[in-house]
This record gives C-alpha cells, sequence and structure tokens, in this order.
C-alpha cells in the first residue's frame, strides 16, 4: 500500500475509496458493538458474511455500535435505510432473498413503536434516533472500523491535511479556543486553551495523550467510539499533536475492553501503513506516532496525573494539585491529555470550522455530547445529542421513558463523581455549568436512569463504597471521611440510621469534598449531597418510618404471596435457598395449593419474585415481620 | 548497547523465566513498561506466578517490593491462582439498579463463593467488573469470555450447577 506524501495525493486516494464503495449498490450493516456481540450478532453476522461475502453487488459491513443496543442484533440495509432489529442467525436467509433481492420489507423484524404498535422501517422514523444529532457517532454503522479505507472513502484524514497544509499552529489552537471545545472527559475545561498552555510550556519535549480509561462503572461511550470509528481519535490526535508541537502519543486503554484495544491497534497499523503515523507525516517533516498503554483496573488512574504514573510504570497515586500536567505531565515534561471523545470532535471542528461548531449545543456548552443512556429505561443504548437538549427529551423521547410503565425517581448523570437529579430537575438543560449548578455534573457520559424500584440511598451508597474501593488511599480526607460516610449509609439502609446523620452526611461530605486531595476525592460525596437534596423524604423514610420506597434495602422490605394471583405451581418453593416457602393445606389452586412465605426463614434473596410466572410475590416495606421477632 | 549488555546476564532459565522472556522480549529493560509486562504474565497464566514476578523484578531492574506494591495497587492483578473457570460479574451501575447484588449474594450464599473469591476446590474464581459495555441486556456476567445477559440468580445458579456437573463428568473419565 502506498505511502501517503501528500495531501494531494490522500486526496486521489479518498477519491479511489469513494468510488470502490459508491461501485457497491447495496450495503449490508450489522452491529458488531459490544451489546449487539454479547446477544448473538457474531453469528448473525458470519450468516451474512457467508451468503453476500466478497459479492460485488454488496458491501457487507460489521460496524461499531449504532447505538440501539436495547434492540440488538441489528442491521440496516441502505441506501433504502432498512432497520432491522432482534436478529437471529435464522432470519438472514429471509432478509436476503426478500430485502435485498426484492426488496421487500419483512414486518416481524421491524421496530414497532411501543405506544402506537405503528412498525417502522426506516431508522430516521424511530424516536430513538429522531431526536439525535451524531458528529463523532456519524460514521458508526457506516464504516467497517477495522478498514482504514472506509474511512478515507469519507473523508477521513482531510481535517489533519487541511491543518498541516493550510493552516499554521497558532491558527489551529486559535480555532480550537473559538470552537469552545470543552473537555468530554469530565471537568469540561476548553480543549483549546489547554492545547495553547501544552504548545508554550518550556520543555524539548511535549507529550499528546488520549485518555481512554473510561472508569465510569456504567458507561460505554469511549468503548464505541474506540471500536466504532478509532481513526476519528487518531486523527484528532494527531492534529493536536501537530498544533502543539508534540513529540510522542500515547493512548492509555483500559485492558477490560480487548475488543477496542485490538481494533485501535489494528487502526494505528494502517495508519502507520500509509505514513499517516510514523516519520514526515504528509511530507511535511513531522513525526509523530501513538503508542498503547493499558489501564489496569484502576479508577484513580482515570485522573490526569495518576494516568501518567501509570503510564511510566508506577503505581497511580495522583500528585499535588498545584502540579499541571501541561507543565509538567509524563516524565515531568509538558503533557497534553484529553479524553477519547474529545479527540473525536476535533476533525469535525477542523473540517467544518469553529462557527459551525458553536452552532451545534449551548452557548456556555456547544457541540454535541454522547451519552450511554442505561438503567430502568426502555431503550437503553448510546446517544448523541446537541447539548442544551433537556433530560426530559432524554429519558421519555429518546429513551423512551421508563420500563415496563413503571415511575420516574431519578437520573444520575457524571457517574461516582456525579449527582442525582429528581423529576423537577427533568427539564434542565443538559449543559456543562447546568448540571453543576443543580449538584450534578456532566462527567464523562454515563446517565442512568431509575424507576420507583431502585432506592437512591442504596445508590448512594453503592458510589460511595465503589470509591472507597477505588481510593488511592494517599488522603485522610478521601481515606478516613468516605468510610465515615459509607457506614452512615449504610446504617441508615440498615433501618439503624438516626435523623442527625443526614446533617452529619452532609456535614463531612462538603469536608471532603474541601479538602481531598484528587477529582476522585473532591467529587466523591456528590451523590450522596445530591440525593439528600433533591430526595431528602426518602432518607427520613428509612430514618423513621423504616420503609424503603424503592424496595431495595433488605432489612426494610418483606416477600409475601399474594393468595388471589398464586396458582400454586410451586416454582418458588423450588428455588427458595431456605425452604421458606411451605403451601397452606387446604387452600386449592389452579396448579396445586396455595403457597405462603415463613416470614421468619426468608432471607429476602428475592428467587422467588424472580420465578413466580404470575407476578404472585410481591415485597412491602415497613417489613412486616412476625409477632416477637426482631427487626433483622 | 547498555541494554543488550544488561540482558545477557540475566538468561532466562527455567521454564517460566523462558516463557515471560517471549511475553516481554521487544521492550528491553525499560521499567516504563513494567505494568504492561505484568499484564502480559497474568493474561498467559490468569495470575502472577512469583518466580515470573522474580524474573520481571531483575529483567526490569526494579525492586520486588515495587512490583507487590503494583500487583495489589491495579484490580486485574491476582497473586493468587485463579480457578478454572473465570466469572465475571458486572456490578456496573447499570446492572447493580437491575439486581446484579442480588445475584452476588446468591453465589455466596449457594456456593460460597464471595465476589473477588476463588473456591475451595479451584473450579471458579467469581471477579468483580464495571461495566462491560452490554448494559442493554444487564445484569450481565461473562462466564469464560461469554457474555450472558439478562442474568438472575436462578440462571447463575444453572450455569454454575452446569459447569460443576461438567467438571464432575471430567473427573470420572479420567
Ligand atoms: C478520579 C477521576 C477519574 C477520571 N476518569 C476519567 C476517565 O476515565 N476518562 C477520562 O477521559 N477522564 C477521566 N477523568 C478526567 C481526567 O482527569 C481529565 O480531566 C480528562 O481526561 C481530560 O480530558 P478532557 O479535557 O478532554 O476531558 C477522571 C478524573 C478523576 C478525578
Ligand atoms: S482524594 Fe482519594 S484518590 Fe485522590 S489522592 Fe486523596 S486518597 Fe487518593
Ligand atoms: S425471598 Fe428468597 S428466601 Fe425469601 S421466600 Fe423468596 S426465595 Fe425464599
Ligand atoms: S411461583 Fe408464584 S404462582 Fe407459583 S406457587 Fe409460588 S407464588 Fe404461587
Ligand atoms: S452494540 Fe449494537 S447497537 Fe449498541
Ligand atoms: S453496567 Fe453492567 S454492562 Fe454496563
Amino acid at each position: 500500500m502506498p505511502r501517503i506524501e501528500s495531501a494531494e495525493m490522500l486526496k486521489n486516494i479518498q477519491e479511489k475509496f469513494r468510488k470502490e464503495l459508491e461501485a457497491y449498490p447495496m450495503v449490508i450493516s450489522i452491529c458488531h458493538g459490544m451489546s449487539c456481540r454479547a446477544t448473538g450478532a457474531v453469528e448473525v453476522a458470519n450468516a451474512f458474511e457467508k451468503i453476500v461475502g466478497g459479492s460485488s453487488d454488496i458491501r457487507f459491513i460489521r460496524s461499531g455500535c449504532q447505538g440501539f443496543c436495547e434492540k440488538g442484533p441489528l442491521s440496516v440495509v441502505r441506501p433504502s435505510n432498512i432497520f432491522y432489529q432482534m436478529l437471529k442467525p435464522g432470519d438472514v436467509n429471509e432478509v436476503i432473498q426478500k430485502t435485498v433481492e426484492r426488496g421487500e420489507v419483512i414486518d416481524r423484524l421491524l421496530y414497532a413503536n411501543p405506544t402506537t404498535g405503528e412498525k417502522l422501517g426506516k431508522e430516521h422514523e424511530i424516536d430513538f434516533y429522531a431526536k439525535q444529532h451524531r458528529v463523532v457517532l456519524e460514521l458508526n454503522g457506516y464504516i467497517d472500523p477495522l478498514r482504514i479505507e472506509d474511512y478515507f472513502a469519507h473523508d477521513g484524514y482531510s481535517a489533519l491535511a487541511k491543518a498541516m497544509t493550510e493552516m499554521e499552529r497558532g491558527h489551529i489552537i486559535e480555532e480550537m479556543i473559538d470552537s469552545n471545545l470543552r473537555g468530554r472527559g469530565g471537568a469540561g475545561f476548553s480543549a483549546g486553551w489547554k492545547w495553547k498552555t501544552c504548545s508554550e510550556a518550556p520543555g524539548e519535549r511535549r507529550h499528546i495523550i488520549c485518555n481512554a480509561d473510561e472508569g465510569d462503572p456504567g458507561a460505554f461511550m469511549d468503548q464505541a467510539v474506540l471500536e466504532g470509528n478509532p481513526h476519528s481519535v487518531i486523527e484528532g490526535m494527531i492534529i493536536g499533536a501537530y498544533a502543539i508541537g508534540g513529540t510522542d502519543g500515547h493512548i492509555y486503554i483500559r485492558h477490560e475492553y480487548p475488543y477496542a484495544v485490538h481494533t485501535f491497534q489494528n487502526a494505528l497499523d494502517q495508519a502507520r501503513d500509509y505514513g499517516l503515523l510514523g516519520e514526515n507525516i504528509l511530507g511535511t517533516g513531522f513525526d509523530f506516532d501513538i503508542q498503547v498503554c493499558f489501564g489496569a483496573g484502576a479508577f484513580v488512574c482515570g485522573e490526569s496525573s495518576a494516568l501518567v504514573r501509570s503510564l511510566q510504570g508506577q503505581v497511580g497515586e495522583p500528585r499535588d494539585k498545584f502540579v499541571h500536567a501541561t507543565e509538567q505531565g509524563y516524565h515531568d515534561e509538558p503533557t497534553n491529555l484529553n479524553n477519547v471523545e474529545t479527540w473525536a470532535n476535533v476533525p469535525h471542528i477542523i473540517n467544518k470550522g469553529a462557527q459551525w461548531f458553536r452552532g451545534i449545543g449551548t452557548k456556555g456548552s456547544p457541540g454535541t455530547k454522547v451519552f450511554s443512556l442505561v438503567g430502568k429505561v426502555e431503550n437503553t443504548g448510546l446517544i448523541e445529542v446537541p447539548m442544551g437538549i433537556s433530560l426530559r427529551e432524554i429519558v421519555f423521547d429518546i429513551g423512551g421513558g421508563i420500563k415496563e410503565g413503571k415511575d420516574f425517581k431519578a437520573v444520575q448523570t457524571g457517574g461516582p463523581s456525579g449527582g442525582m437529579l429528581s423529576e423537577a430537575q427533568l427539564d434542565l438543560p443538559v449543559d456543562f455549568d447546568e448540571l453543576d449548578k443543580a449538584g450534578s455534573m456532566m462527567g464523562s457520559g454515563g446517565m442512568i436512569v431509575m424507576d420507583e424500584n431502585t432506592c437512591v440511598v442504596d445508590v448512594a451508597k453503592y458510589f460511595i463504597d465503589f470509591l472507597i474501593d477505588e481510593s488511592c488511599g494517599k488522603c485522610l480526607p478521601c481515606r478516613e471521611g468516605l468510610r465515615q460516610m459509607s457506614n452512615m449509609l449504610h446504617r441508615i439502609c440498615d433501618g439503624d440510621g438516626k435523623l442527625k446523620d443526614i446533617n452529619d452526611l452532609e456535614a463531612l461530605g462538603e469536608t471532603v469534598a474541601a479538602t481531598a486531595l484528587c477529582g476522585l476525592g473532591k467529587s466523591a460525596p456528590n451523590p450522596v449531597l445530591s440525593s439528600i437534596r433533591h430526595f431528602r423524604d426518602e432518607y427520613i423514610a428509612h430514618i423513621v418510618e423504616h420503609k424503603c420506597p424503592g424496595g431495595v434495602c433488605k432489612a426494610l422490605i418483606s416477600y409475601h404471596v399474594l393468595p388471589d394471583s398464586c396458582t400454586g405451581c410451586g416454582s418458588c418453593a423450588k428455588v427458595c435457598p431456605s425452604d421458606a416457602i411451605h403451601t397452606v393445606p387446604g387452600k386449592k389452586r389452579k396448579d396445586g395449593l396455595l403457597h405462603e412465605i415463613d416470614l421468619e426463614a426468608c432471607v429476602k434473596c428475592g428467587a422467588c419474585i424472580d420465578i413466580c410466572p404470575e407476578n404472585a410475590i410481591e415485597k412491602r416495606s415497613p417489613a412486616e415481620v412476625p409477632v416477637g421477632a426482631a427487626r433483622s | 548497547m547498555e541494554a543488550i549488555k544488561e540482558l545477557s546476564v540475566i538468561e532466562p532459565t527455567s521454564k517460566t523465566e523462558k516463557e515471560v522472556e517471549e511475553l516481554v522480549k521487544d521492550w528491553g529493560n525499560d521499567g516504563e513498561k513494567l505494568i504492561m509486562a505484568m499484564l502480559a504474565v497474568q493474561d498467559k497464566y490468569n495470575w502472577l506466578p512469583p518466580d515470573a514476578l522474580d524474573y520481571l523484578s531483575r529483567r526490569f531492574e526494579v525492586p520486588k517490593g515495587q512490583i507487590y506494591h503494583i500487583a495489589t495497587f491495579y484490580k486485574v492483578f491476582s497473586l493468587v491462582p485463579r480457578g478454572k473457570h473465570i466469572l465475571k460479574l458486572c456490578m456496573g451501575t447499570a446492572c447493580h439498579v437491575r439486581g446484579a447484588p442480588m445475584i452476588a449474594d446468591a453465589l455466596q450464599r449457594d456456593y460460597d463463593i464471595p465476589l473477588g473469591s476463588t473456591s475451595d476446590d479451584g473450579l471458579f474464581t467469581l471477579e468483580r467488573v464495571n461495566c462491560v459495555g452490554a448494559c442493554a441486556i444487564g445484569p450481565v456476567l461473562v462466564v469464560d469470555g461469554q457474555y450472558r445477559g439478562n442474568m438472575t440468580q436462578n440462571r447463575a445458579s444453572a450455569v454454575i450447577k452446569r459447569l460443576k456437573r461438567l467438571a464432575e463428568k471430567e473427573a470420572e473419565n479420567a
């Protein structure tokens, strides 16, 4: 394969692959993202490939996550844009025979609007996609991430050529500042200003780093970008390196993402083969390459100074906060670190200009944001929305509302560093500053939806316990303060809390936030403080009434068989680990005798609820305790 | 030149040392690659055998104390052999709100495999992972690399029972 030695040559290569792609009358794209792979996309893709692989009429693509993970495995046939969901290998023949060969639509594979039942054949007709604005995810679904040629066919690396041949270095940085692209890794610092500071810091070498640690334990945006369009990240990094004067590049990817690692490494190799990484890039005399380094499973290593230590082969403890990585980062030399999604935005800004970028989103937070919309929401998946969209639109229009028609309770943005927002905040525009004001934060893009059956105290406890586990232990407020907060939260969930605990949690949380050394400790109290702020009544219910409104906290609930719904099938008794379910002599039901739970023997595992085919078992809170028994 | 001279001094001898050398041979004695090297060892053996760490210590000229510090700091490393079957239970937020803790409780209660431990018979290691990117089908249990979605305690229990039966059969045949 030829080394691309000039912008001109890049144009020719793009043209060549565009024509090659356009020569195919039809494209079948099957999602090969994580969720779809986990639900059988690999087998479906193999079945397709067996039939159409190598065909000159049909281009077959295994794409990155297309977003609508809930309905995977899914495929899109283009140009007709027919969208099929929940495919099985057995469906493939029919898709080929009917849709591919005769242009017919197969009704049973279409998505049905859950409220109207109307079958929707086209991707853009589906609510989930209609309100999205795709920039970073634009090509997910259109390109094979393992082929740089597909990226070329969609003008890939044009921004790099433009930056290197038509723009001065300072001009690139100006454009970035002007775009007001704010870091997508959480803190929302202006990328352009960071680049400028780093480019001006004294030093021989400058290091360019991509943070792909994706530590938020309920989020997969960066994984989807790396797996779906790795070259957009590489292109962004080369542009950044060129503008800043970067000498070497590093990407820090979590080891738990083997497929993302594979895709990215493959992309690096291809970029090197074409001469887009290495020496004398595009004939400009600029040298740059990117090395892959693995994160070994430590949340704190997503923090920039800890990440840098980890890159150096050390234990990832954060450094004192007065040390700035832009001046003293990797090897104590100037270092510019940005998140995956931040880098992936760069080529778009260079191609289309700062003004175009500012035209999307809000004044303070221009552009789009990718979220992983998960939890108790109907349409789980990966979404990209313009900043400024309301949480309500995300949860109800794109997300399709709450699963099983339950009531909405809360939404958490920003992962363990963020906060919970309630119904009253649903009309807030999604914007760095607005979310901050409401006691949450944008974070890297995890968005967890909670329904009436979720307990906010339990979730706050979950995050604090997660962070205790992940704290490096270097400073006292984080090490001891979080432990104390956790003790109080456990007490409340166990029904032993006191009203004073709420005030103590607030006071301690504020102290930890003010005194911890790094961002982990500083933001750790957020989930607790925000949940107290917006759901104080739930804390009080736990403490005063021994009631868990979500029905989650074991000590505060009890399980009961509803005599009118039970058919006597006996499934529950079979799975009960503590032999707590017995028949009630003489009470006949359709399939046997009525069953009953012995409250004293029940260990509240919930296995019976999971298995009961009749929804005949319910949880009650406060727990109904047998007379004379001690509350557990 | 210096790196090459050093390396000839610590010729790998035992089987483990030779295997480890094979994994790290491209990295000279660059101490910065230590974590990558440890990950490669962990991937190969499923844990960090002491003789492998011994070799890495000499090979990369990093004190053993520091290697053990790293091995305990980062979550993926294991200093004890892991089970024949690796179960990874996703305890990410999305899986948490959909009931992952009930599954962890069940595996501890019914099979005595608390999260983060290896069963006494060496058959299972149960690990916690945080979001594997398949939240749409959470709770997720990854069984020897296979993703199992919409997990419940009853289904997790079936997985354990099946693998136990398999092991018993193998033992009978052996
Ligand atoms: C405890 C902690 C964990 C973090 N984890 C991540 C992460 O997983 N990914 C990420 O991009 N940024 C993470 N950050 C933010 C980074 O420190 C840094 O601000 C960011 O990567 C900079 O890139 P950006 O300006 O492009 O967002 C974390 C910060 C803290 C304090
Ligand atoms: S705040 Fe926590 S994670 Fe950060 S340095 Fe202190 S102890 Fe370590
Ligand atoms: S909750 Fe568990 S222990 Fe209690 S009755 Fe149901 S299955 Fe048995
Ligand atoms: S599983 Fe449900 S229907 Fe069957 S016996 Fe138990 S409570 Fe009754
Ligand atoms: S993994 Fe297929 S749509 Fe997300
Ligand atoms: S939280 Fe379990 S897969 Fe995302």
